[in-house]
This record gives C-alpha cells, structure tokens and sequence, in this order.
C-alpha cells in the first residue's frame, strides 16, 4: 500500500445555521462536523465510527461535496475540492463516489435497475465500446446481481439486493473514491457480511479506496485499516486498526469497544463492560471543553473547561483526552457497566 | 467477467419478493396499482360510469338524434296551458318513449336531450379547468419545493392569497360584465373559455401545495443524492427524478378536482353567471326547475346527473389514492 494520501481533510467544519422568523435570522447553528482533521491512503480503508448524530454522514458528504463545508479544506488528489461550484465538480465526480445508507431510499422507485445503473454513464455522457446497456449489465454481474435483471424495478429486489445496485451505481464510474455511509446498517445481520465481503472484494479487484462510516466497530473489524472516532462532530480518536482496537486511547472508544461482542468465551469473562447513559448531547449546545465530560466517568474540572488536543501516543494514533488511557486499565465503573459522568445532568443519575 | 464475491448471488438467503428467476420483464410501481385497481369494484364502478358519461358527451347529436328531440327546442303542445299551471300533459313530467325524461315546465323542452348536451358542458369546462390549474399548480409547487428559499416564501403567500381570495364573488361579478365578444370570439365559446379560466386559474392552489409538499420530501430522498453525486444538473433532476415520483399525487388529485369544478360551474350556472340559456347546463336547469318549488321531478333529472358524475369521480380517485399509495401495499 502507498502512503501517498488520496484524501488530506484538514480542519473540516460544518455549521447548520438555524433560522427564524420571518426574516430567516440565523438564531444559532448545529454544530454538525467540528475541526475535523484526517487523511486517507491510496487504495486502504478509513471507517469512521461514531454514535448516531455524531457527524459521519456530514462529513461523508463534504466529502463527496454534497455538502459544502463551513471551513476547513479537502484536498482529493492535491487538488483543492473544498469550494469547486457545481460545474467544476462535475468532472471530479467519476473520482469520488457514495454508497447510501438506506437502500430503500437511494433508489429511484420509478427507474428500472438499467436505468439507475445506466445514469451515471448518461449524466456524465460516457460512451462505452458495447453500449451502455452491456457496460450496465457487466456492473451488475461484477457486484453478483443477475444482468438479465435490467429490466426490473428496485421494489422488486431485497434489501441486500438493493444495496447491491446502489454499489453497482458508485461503480459505474469506476471511481478512485468511495465513501460508503453505514452501507450494511439497514441489512439483516445474514446479509451484512456478504455486502462486506463484497465492497473487499471489489477494493482489491479494482484498487478503490475507501471511506466506511458505521455506528459501532464490530461492521468495520475487519475491513478497515485505519479507525476514526467521531463523537459529536470532533474526530476524538484516529489510528491503525490494530492500535485502536488493542490499546484505545480516548475513553469514548474505549466503551465503543466493550460494546463489541467477542466470540472468544474466555477473554468475553474477564472483559469490563462500559456503559454508557444518555444520549449525545445537542449539537446545537455542545458542552464546553471536552465534548465528552457530561458521559465520561474519568472528567474533572479540566475537561469542563479545556478542549484537549490530539495529542500523537504511536505513529499515527492520536486522540484527544486529558486522561488519556493506559493499555490495562480497568475502568471504574458500576458492576453492572454502567458508566457516570461526575458532571451528568441530575436526572440522569437519579432516574 | 467473474463475480467477486465468496458467495453466489443466486444463494443469497435474502428472499427476492418476486417468484420466478425467468421472469426478466419487471413490473413498474404502475403496473401494480393498476392491477390493484383493477381488483377494486367500487373505483372500476366509478370508472365505467365516467366512461359511459364520456360517450354521452362526445356523441351527444347522435343519441339526441335517435332517442329525444333538439334540446333548445319549445314544444308547447306539451304543456298544460288550459289550467294554467303551464305544467307538462301527462304523468311523471310528461315521460313517454318520446320524452324519456319527460318535458320541462314553461316551454316543454326535452329533458333527457338537454341531460346529454349538459354533459358536454360540465365535462368540457371540469376538465379544461382541471387540465389548467395542474399545468399551474404544478410548475409552481415544483419550483417552489425544488429551489426553496424566498422563491418558496413567495409561491407559498402567493397561495395563500389565492386560496383566501372570495373566488364565487369573483366570478359572478366578472361573468357579469363579460362582453358578447371578446378575443375574437363570441356566445357559448366566449363563456365556456371564459369559465375554464375563471375556475382553473383560481384553483391552482389547491395543486400547487400538494405538488410543493410532495417535491419537498422527495427532494430530501437518497436518490436525488445520488443523481447529484453522479453530476447530474438541476433540469435533470427535476425531469428525471422527481417529476416521476409526482405523477401519481397529481393524477389523484386531479381526479378529485374535476368534480369540485363540476359543482362550480354548475353553481355559477345555476346562479346565472355560467353559460347562458337556451344553451343546456346541469345548473342552469336546476335554476330552471327551481321556479318550480312545488314539483321537486323537475330538478331530480339535473340533480341526480351532477350526483351521479361527481360520486363517479371521487369513487373512482379514492381507488386511484388508495391504488398507487404504497402504504396501502
Ligand atoms: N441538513 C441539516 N440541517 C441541520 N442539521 C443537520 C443537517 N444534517 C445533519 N444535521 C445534524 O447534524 C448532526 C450530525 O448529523 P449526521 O452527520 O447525520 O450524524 P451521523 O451520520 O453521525 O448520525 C445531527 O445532530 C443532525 O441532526
Ligand atoms: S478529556 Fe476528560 S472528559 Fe474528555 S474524554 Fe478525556 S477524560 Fe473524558
Ligand atoms: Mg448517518
């Protein structure tokens, strides 16, 4: 693998602006995605993982430039994608290509299969050597759909199926890019594992790189080679795969991790369970300091008042925590898991 | 080209809904409802009565022709002059083979002939005006849904205004003081356009808000996304994704306008203000037979052809909603 970087995000930030009355004011903003920093090597695997309302989706979609970001830069290839107009993006979208969460949404019901797969070739007005028709049919085989099937509508097909076509469609263009939004978790779990396997496969056939969002870390174990923590909108955590998933530094990876099932029985006895209480608070309103201090047992004064840095504990893994964890630790919790801040709203510790 | 995955596809446990792998032909999202509507009996009722009224109206000269008398024309010797009641001869309102709804009050005009002119007039004017408010409404929710921001605040005061706007004041005082000839044309034409316009330019609305409702929540689907990340422009988007998603909504509706537009156009007959007599309406003879308040027959002929055409049309719409609606599924 080269460690030339595909993707450098630097200092990403999106601001929802909240508007009122009459004449739109802006009242306030959701603070979606924070000073997001990250990088992504040719032809490896980022997952970035993260409770829901986290900002992995947003920052997917500054990414694949739905969104475009409050500041911050996004450089794709060396070059500057951050504020192209639409125009200037139509040519950077064979290179950059998203895979949707919903496969019940992301298909146009009223299309058939050739014709959701055939667009991008119409849209960006591909000629192909045989047709589209036969460029279609040889997508839909490549991701293990029947080609005879082209003329068929998506309500027709199952979940898994679905999702099929929706990575069909991110194909088509044969992209270098591919930012896969939590493509499993609308899926039966019997269904998961043969879409992962598939997104594998097809990463080593035709050397894609990859950006995979999921909401825990069990999806991406085994596909990812680098792991990004998000927790509501900040990137907390960042490291190889091996590095985060053996010695977390960030307490909130740390109990991301406990939530991980263990097939192993005697390493799942001994093995502490975090859990943690409440939602994630309101981006609107996020908490001062460290984001995580009103769901973290370890907070002090400190983290109330001080954003804490990412500070780098190995090459490459860096997170963000004044007390950071030591690998051995044990996290001191209730016996049964639970896991209180010191600085949780009242009602949650007495409910 | 080899497949890539450790698993075949055809050993996917995921059931795919639709049996027979040979089936290659798939069926549309229309295809469907229209299977479903054709399993629902009440809707199908509906639609053979509106398309049995549609015969009616295209081929009016030819059933008056075979089965009444012109319909503008008196015939005196019907009516009862020597008591002075100016009633029809005869039992039930003058029926006979002749007359098969009997004759009208006054001047002895053949009901069943003036029904079956009336028709044109209700369906010609329901539909055009339909056919206007949804080319209106629909540009206007569109726009207003897909490009949002004070484009949208606009077209959704603009309705508002509209939709508070005193429409049957409006168009009594404008029908009556329309010209005999304006736009170079005259008589029945003259009001019969005049009234489509009057009818479908005021109820855009109605349209335009489902329409902008609609195109908003399909606006935020992941598809359009997907068509956005593939490069695809704004017209394209529109044309290609969303307005397909639309056509079930406005078809719907559109069936239901159409006998709102009825019962309007007959008001305004009624009261004077819609097409003029002799020309045959639903309104106007129930306006005619109202002289005659005592004899409640003569208005039960144009009544129940204006009950019988709208019932027609919303059974037939509810099936349409209840067809196409995918929640139904
Ligand atoms: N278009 C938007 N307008 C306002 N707020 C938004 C918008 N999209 C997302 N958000 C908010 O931003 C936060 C992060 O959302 P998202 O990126 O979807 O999180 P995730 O994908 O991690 O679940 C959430 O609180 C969400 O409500
Ligand atoms: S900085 Fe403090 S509150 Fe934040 S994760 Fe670390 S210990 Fe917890
Ligand atoms: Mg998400």
């Amino acid at each position: 693998m080269s460690t030339e970087p595909l993707l450098t995000v630097t200092g990403l930030t999106k601001h929802f602006p909240i508007r009122k009355g009459l004449l739109q004011r802006q009242v306030g903003a959701v603070q979606a995605v924070d000073d997001v920093t990250f990088d992504v090597a040719k032809g490896e695997t980022l997952a970035i993982v993260g409770e829901s309302g986290c900002g992995k989706t947003t920052t997917g979609r500054m990414i694949t430039r739905l969104l475009e970001p409050t500041a911050g830069t996004i450089l794709f290839d060396g070059r500057d994608i951050t504020h192209l107009s639409t125009g200037q993006l139509r040519p950077l979208r064979r290179d950059v290509q998203m895979i949707f969460q919903d496969p019940y949404n992301s298909l146009n019901p009223r299309h058939t299969v050739g014709t959701i797969v055939g667009a991008p070739y119409r849209i960006q007005g591909i000629k192909t050597e045989h047709g589209i028709k036969r460029a279609v049919q040889d997508t839909l085989e490549l991701v293990g759909l029947n080609p005879e099937h082209y003329n068929r509508y998506p309500h027709e097909f199952s979940g898994g199926q679905r999702q099929r076509i929706g990575i069909a469609r991110s194909l088509a263009l044969k992209p270098k890019l591919i930012v896969a939004d939590e493509p499993v978790s609308a899926l039966d779990v019997s269904i998961q594992a043969q879409v992962i396997n598939l997104l594998e496969d097809l990463q080593s056939e035709l050397g894609l790189t990859y950006v995979v969002i999921a909401h825990d870390l069990s999806v991406v174990r085994h596909m990812s080679d680098r792991v990004g923590v998000m927790y509501l909108g900040n990137l907390v955590e960042i490291g190889d795969r091996m590095s985060v998933y053996t010695t977390p530094r960030h307490p909130y990876t740390k109990a991301l991790l406990s939530a991980v099932p263990i097939p192993d029985t005697a390493r799942r006895q001994n093995r502490e369970r975090i859990r943690l209480v409440g939602d994630v608070p309101s981006p609107i309103d996020p908490p001062a300091g460290c984001r995580f201090h009103t769901r973290c047992w370890k907070a002090t004064e400190v983290c109330k008042s001080e954003v804490p840095k990412l500070v780098e504990f190995a090459p490459g893994h860096r997170a963000a925590c004044h007390h950071p964890e030591v690998p051995g630790e044990q996290a001191e919790v209730a016996p049964d898991g639970t896991a209180i801040s010191p600085f949780a709203s009242p009602d949650l510790i007495e409910p | 080209m080899t497949v890539p995955v450790d698993i075949p596809p055809q050993a996917d446990p995921d059931p795919a809904p639709v049996a027979g792998e040979t089936a290659i032909q798939g069926r549309s999202l229309g295809q469907i409802a229209w299977r479903r509507l054709r399993r629902d009996k009440v809707a199908m009722g509906g639609a053979i009565v509106l398309v049995f009224l549609m015969l009616v109206a295209i081929f009016a000269p030819l059933i008056v022709g075979l089965l009444g008398t012109p319909p503008n024309d008196p015939q005196r010797s019907l009516i009862d002059r020597a008591t002075g009641t100016m009633l029809p001869k005869g039992e039930y309102g003058g029926m006979s083979l002749d007359h098969l709804m009997g004759v009208e009050p006054g001047n002895g005009r053949d009901i069943f002939s003036r029904i079956v002119y009336g028709s044109r007039i209700s369906l010609l004017i329901a539909f055009f005006a339909t056919l206007l408010s949804v080319t209106i409404g629909t540009t206007m929710g569109v726009i207003a849904g897909y490009v949002g921001g004070w484009v949208d605040a606009f077209i959704s005061r603009l309705m508002d205004i509209f939709l508070a706007f005193p429409l049957l004041v409006f168009a009594i005082a404008l029908a009556g003081v329309m010209p005999d000839k304006a736009f170079g044309l005259e008589g029945d034409t003259l009001r019969i356009v005049m009234l489509i316009f009057i009818i479908g330019f005021f109820n855009w609305p109605y349209i335009g808000r489902i329409v902008r409702g609609q195109t908003l929540s399909i606006r935020e689907r992941e598809f359009v996304d997907a068509a956005v990340s593939l490069g695809a422009r704004s017209p394209r988007i529109l044309v290609k994704e969303i307005l397909p998603n639309l056509v079930a909504p406005i078809l719907v509706y559109s069936t239901l306008l159409i006998p709102t537009n009825i019962l309007f156009e007959a008001a305004l007959s009624f009261l004077g203000v819609g097409i003029q007599p002799p020309t045959a309406t639903w309104g106007g003879m129930l306006s005619d037979a109202a002289q005659y308040t005592s004899h409640l027959w003569f208005m039960f002929w144009p009544g129940m052809a204006i009950f019988i055409t709208v019932l027609a049309f919303n059974l037939f719409g509810d099936g349409l909603r209840d067809a196409l609606d995918p929640r139904a599924r």
